[in-house]
Order: structure tokens, then sequence, then C-alpha cells
């Protein structure tokens, strides 16, 4: 294989892992505390707000409900607006993010939920206000829970900036399509099938290490 | 030190409203060890709950440590349930944090720096017997140990009154006794006034000086802990010292026994000897002065704290008039009579 190939793969790689971890992040910084808000808002919940609960867990829905592919093109006013192109690794960033936060928001919620009721109750009892049962409770009480869900959605961004690659996003997608594909080259495909794969197993690995480091349970 | 003033708890509203806990007066002297026992569903957790305010009372005030808990604004609550220590069934420790640390999360909620938190939870480890345990999590601990944290934790605030959820029920009884020394010797040592609820006598006769019983939502007797131990004053009170003390006919006899007297009957009674009348060789005298005879069934002796129980089933065995006279004899006494009902005689 020629070196030009090879850098092309690389680069390929590259890009991939720069939408993933662009997007991965933000949707982390954004989503963790939307799941937050999702939880501590329910009705009975330390900070009950029944009205903005419903609100967040409908957006919350919508969001999570419309497929990844039309998303993509739905939202590329916007996208152009924020980042001037609409084709390009930043370009694909914007709606994977966009897809990532709610993901994220809804993993979140469904780890504090396995934090037994009965530590908020003691930490009240202790006088904690309720950004102290946020940070001192149910966020390290939840970590393994969310960890898990993070690596959930690295997996899920990595196989979605695939698709966002076949529209022009760049990246191992992107390759595979247009050399493995349009020109018929297996050996390409297989290539960024085998990227995809050991990038997949590598994080699953990384995650799951986490958690178990993070567990006392 | 615990006043609880018409406090009352509904959950739920119209229809289907659930009266919890209807309006009850509970006062807890300073360094008094106070249980509240009660059947399951009676509202004992909603009363000790009501205390810190984890359910916030639907009538009537709360007074700790001098305090209206119940007029205080939200901030104030948090700074008041300082002084005010907490412990569970199901220890609530955070899985997440080490021993040490766990016994650091009300220290740290409160601000206190980290030099003056190690400084205080190393002591509160040498007291609950935890020094070796220190940086284990509580998944490595046994019940008893997770509960030793739970006291230690529920004690780093320094507070004035601690609150026991049903505190032992899940623990084997030999660790419950462990538990229950340490909960004395802390009321000792500290002099920390401590509220307990729990559903077994057992509890109650180890550790507290005074007791209330709850029965769907009321407080329905209050007394100290010798004297509900020997003369309860309600039918439920006499349950669960009949209970507790597995003193009941033998079951051939239950299905012998009938309410009223016969031409030919006899009765079976419950004899509590407390007080003096303990000493006292009454049965003998009973048999000589009456001239009847005395077929005692079970009889046993309890002593509860500083006070001695003894109890009897007996059948007085005679002619119908002297073994009312029997009777008049014994209720002319310092003891407590209960007739259980009347058997034939050769049955
Ligand atoms: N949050 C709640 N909402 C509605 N009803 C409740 C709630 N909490 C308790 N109850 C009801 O109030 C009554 C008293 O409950 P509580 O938990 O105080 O009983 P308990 O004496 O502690 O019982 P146990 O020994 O089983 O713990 C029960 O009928 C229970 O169903
Ligand atoms: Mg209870």
């Amino acid at each position: 294989m020629s070196s030009a190939m090879l850098e092309l793969i690389l680069e390929a790689t590259l890009d991939t892992l720069y939408m993933v971890a662009v997007s991965g992040l933000i949707a982390t910084a954004l989503g963790v505390p939307l799941g937050v808000l999702l939880y501590v808002t329910r009705p009975g919940q330390i900070l009950a707000q029944p009205l903005t609960n419903r609100v967040l867990g409908m957006v919350t829905n919508i969001g999570r409900s419309i497929p990844f592919i039309i998303l993509m093109v739905a939202i590329i006013p916007f996208t152009r607006a924020l980042v001037g192109s609409s084709i390009g690794t930043n370009a694909a960033a914007v709606p994977l993010t966009i897809a990532a936060i709610p993901f994220v928001a809804r993993l979140v919620e469904g780890a504090l939920n396995e934090v037994p009721p009965g530590l908020i109750e003691a930490a009240q009892s202790m006088g904690a206000t309720p950004y102290q049962i946020i940070t001192k409770v149910l966020l390290p009480e939840a970590r393994g829970g969310i960890i898990t869900g993070l690596t959930i959605t690295v997996v899920t961004l990595i196989s979605y900036s695939a698709m966002a690659g076949a529209v022009g996003g760049g990246g191992l997608g992107d390759l595979g399509i247009r050399y493995g594909y349009n020109r018929f080259n297996p050996t390409i495909m297989l290539i960024t099938v085998v990227i995809l794969v050991v990038l997949v197993q590598g994080f699953q690995m990384l995650g799951d290490y986490l958690v178990r480091r993070s567990d006392h349970k | 030190m615990i006043t609880l003033d018409n406090v009352s708890k509904t959950y739920g509203t119209g229809e289907q409203a659930i009266h919890a806990l209807k309006p009850v007066h509970l006062h807890v002297p300073q360094g008094a060890i106070h249980g509240v026992i009660g059947l399951s569903g009676a509202g004992k957790s909603t009363l000790i709950r009501c205390v810190n305010l984890l359910e916030r009372p639907t009538t009537g005030r709360v007074f700790v440590d001098g305090d209206e808990l119940t007029a205080l604004d939200a901030a104030s609550l948090n700074r008041a349930r300082h002084r005010v220590g907490m412990i569970f069934q199901h220890f609530n420790l955070l899985s997440s944090r080490t021993v040490f640390a766990n016994v650091a999360l009300p220290l740290e909620l409160m601000g206190v720096a980290k030099r003056e938190i190690r400084e205080r939870v190393e002591p509160l480890l040498e007291l609950t017997g935890l020094a070796d345990k220190r940086d284990m999590y509580p998944a490595q601990l046994s019940g008893g140990q997770k509960q030793r944290v739970a006291i230690a934790r529920a004690l780093a605030s320094r507070p004035k009154v601690l609150l026991c959820d049903e505190a032992t029920s899940a623990l084997d009884p030999q660790t419950t006794l462990s538990i229950l020394e340490l909960l004395q010797d802390i009321n000792r040592k500290l002099g920390l006034t401590i509220l307990l609820i729990t559903h077994e006598m057992e509890v109650v006769k180890t550790i507290c000086h005074r007791v209330s019983l709850i029965s769907a939502g009321e407080l329905v007797e209050e007394a100290d802990v010798g004297d509900f131990f020997t003369a309860p004053q309600t039918r439920l009170g006499r349950e669960f010292l009949n209970a507790f003390l597995e003193l009941e006919p033998p079951q051939a006899l239950v299905d012998r026994l009938a309410a009223q007297p016969g031409d030919d009957t006899h009765p079976v009674v419950r004899l509590a000897f407390t007080g003096d009348s303990v000493s006292t060789p009454l049965v003998s005298r009973l048999a000589r002065d009456c001239d009847i005879d005395v077929s005692i069934l079970e009889a046993k002796v309890e002593s509860i704290q500083d006070r001695t129980l003894g109890l009897m089933i007996a059948e007085l065995i005679g002619p119908a008039d002297k073994t009312r006279e029997a009777l008049a004899y014994l209720e002319s006494h310092d003891l407590q009579v209960e007739v259980l009902g009347h058997v034939q005689r050769d049955a």
C-alpha cells in the first residue's frame, strides 16, 4: 500500500477521533447537567419542579426521537451559521453534539435513579443543601453508571461519525465510502472497518476499566 | 430536648388521605433514651422523621434544643440539623466513600477544614471501634460494622440528639446487643439524648429509660420502662409484653378455656409479680389461707433494668367459693391478676 494511502487512513482516523472528542466533550458538559436536572426536578425529588421537569423531558425526548441522518440534514442552516460551513469535521461535530446531549442526559438520569433514596435522606438529615447532595452524594455514587453511559455515548458517536462522514463530514466513514465503495477498493473498506472495530473495542475497554476502578460495591 | 407539640402527618388529600400520624405530644428530656414501639405501619418512621423534618408535619410544632424547627427557613433548618444526628435501618452509607470519608461527610458539608476533620474523625473511629477499618469501603464491612460507621457519622457534627430509625432491625441478636451497648455508652459519655423507634421489646428493655407505645398513628401509652414491663396500661401494651415474655398458656389448655365459669370449672390466671410481691411467698400462702390447690403451668422471672418481674400461669383448684375467695386475696396484693378463662375440672 502506498504511503499516500497510509497517510489518508491516518488522517481519516484522526478526523474521526477529533469529531468524537469534540462532540463527546461538549455533549458531556451539557448532557450531564441536563441529566441531573431531569432527575432532581422530578416530583418528590430534592428540587421538585414538575413543570420544568415535564418541559425538559419533552425536549429531551424530541431530541432523542429524530433519526440522526435527518437531524444532520435538518440543522444544516444552524450548522453553517455556527461553524461557517456544512461540510468538514467541524460541521459534522455540530449534529453529533446535538444528538448526543439528550442521549447523555437520559443515561445520566438513569444512573442517578440507581442511587438508593436512603442516601439522599441521610444527607438531608445531615443538613446538606441540594447542591451538596448533587456534588457529594448523587454524582459520586452514580459515577460507575455515568461512566458506563458515557462509554455507550462514545461508541455510538464513533458509528454516527461514520454516518456523518458519508455526507461530507470527513473521517473513516468518508474514506470508506469514497475509496471503498465508490472506487470499489475492498482493502480500504476492510481497513476502515477494522480501525472502527479497534476504536470501539478500545473505548469500551477503557470505560470498563474506569467503571471497575470506581466501583466499591 | 425534643418536644413534639400537636404534631400530625397526613399523606395525600381528600379520599386517599392517609392519617399516618394523629396529633401527638411527646417530650424527651435532655440525656434521656426514649423508645417508641409499635407494630409495622403504626407510624413509627413517620413520627421520627417529623423530628428532623425529613417529613414536614401537617400540623403542629417541633422543638429541638430550644429551637422551633418548624419555624425555620431552609438554611437555618440545615444548620439546626447539624445538632440532630440520625441513623437508619439500612445504614445508608455512601458506597463510594471509605469509612473515614463517610464519617467526614457531615463535616465537609459544614465546611470544616481538612485538618480539623481529621482531628475530629479519628477519635470517633476509636469510640466506635473502627480505627482499623478506616480505609475500607462499606461493602467490605459486616452489618454491625456498617451501623458503627453510621453512628460515628451521625456523631461527627457533635449533635445534641440522636434519632434511630429501627437501627438494629437488620442485625442479628448479638450484633444488636453490641450496637445497643455502644448507644448506651454514647448516651452516658456524651450526654446525648436518644429517640429510637423499634418493634422489638428487647431493644426497649435493654437501653430505654422511657417508652411510648404507638398504634395507628396515636401514642396510646407512655411510661418508664420498668413500669411498662411490669404493668402496661393498654391492651396492646399487654400483648407486646406477653409476646416478649412468651408466656402464653399451652395450646391444649387454651382449647379448653371457656370465657365464663360453669358449674364445675376452676379459673386459670396469669399473675405478674412486681416490686415487693416478687419476694413474698404468695402462692404457698394462697394455698394455705384459702384452702385450695394451686397448679403452676408456667413460670418465669425476668429482670428489667433495676426491676424484677415474676410471671406465672396457674390453675386455682378448689370449690367455686374458695377460688373466688382466692382471686380476691390475690387482687388485694401488689400484683396483677388476669383471669384467662375457666376449665372443666378433670377434663
Ligand atoms: N410517603 C408516604 N405516602 C403515603 N403513605 C405513607 C408514606 N409513608 C408512610 N405512609 C403510610 O403511613 C403509615 C405509617 O407508615 P410508617 O412508615 O410511619 O410506619 P412504621 O411504623 O414505620 O412501619 P414499619 O415498622 O413497617 O417501618 C402507613 O400506613 C404507610 O403506608
Ligand atoms: Mg418504619
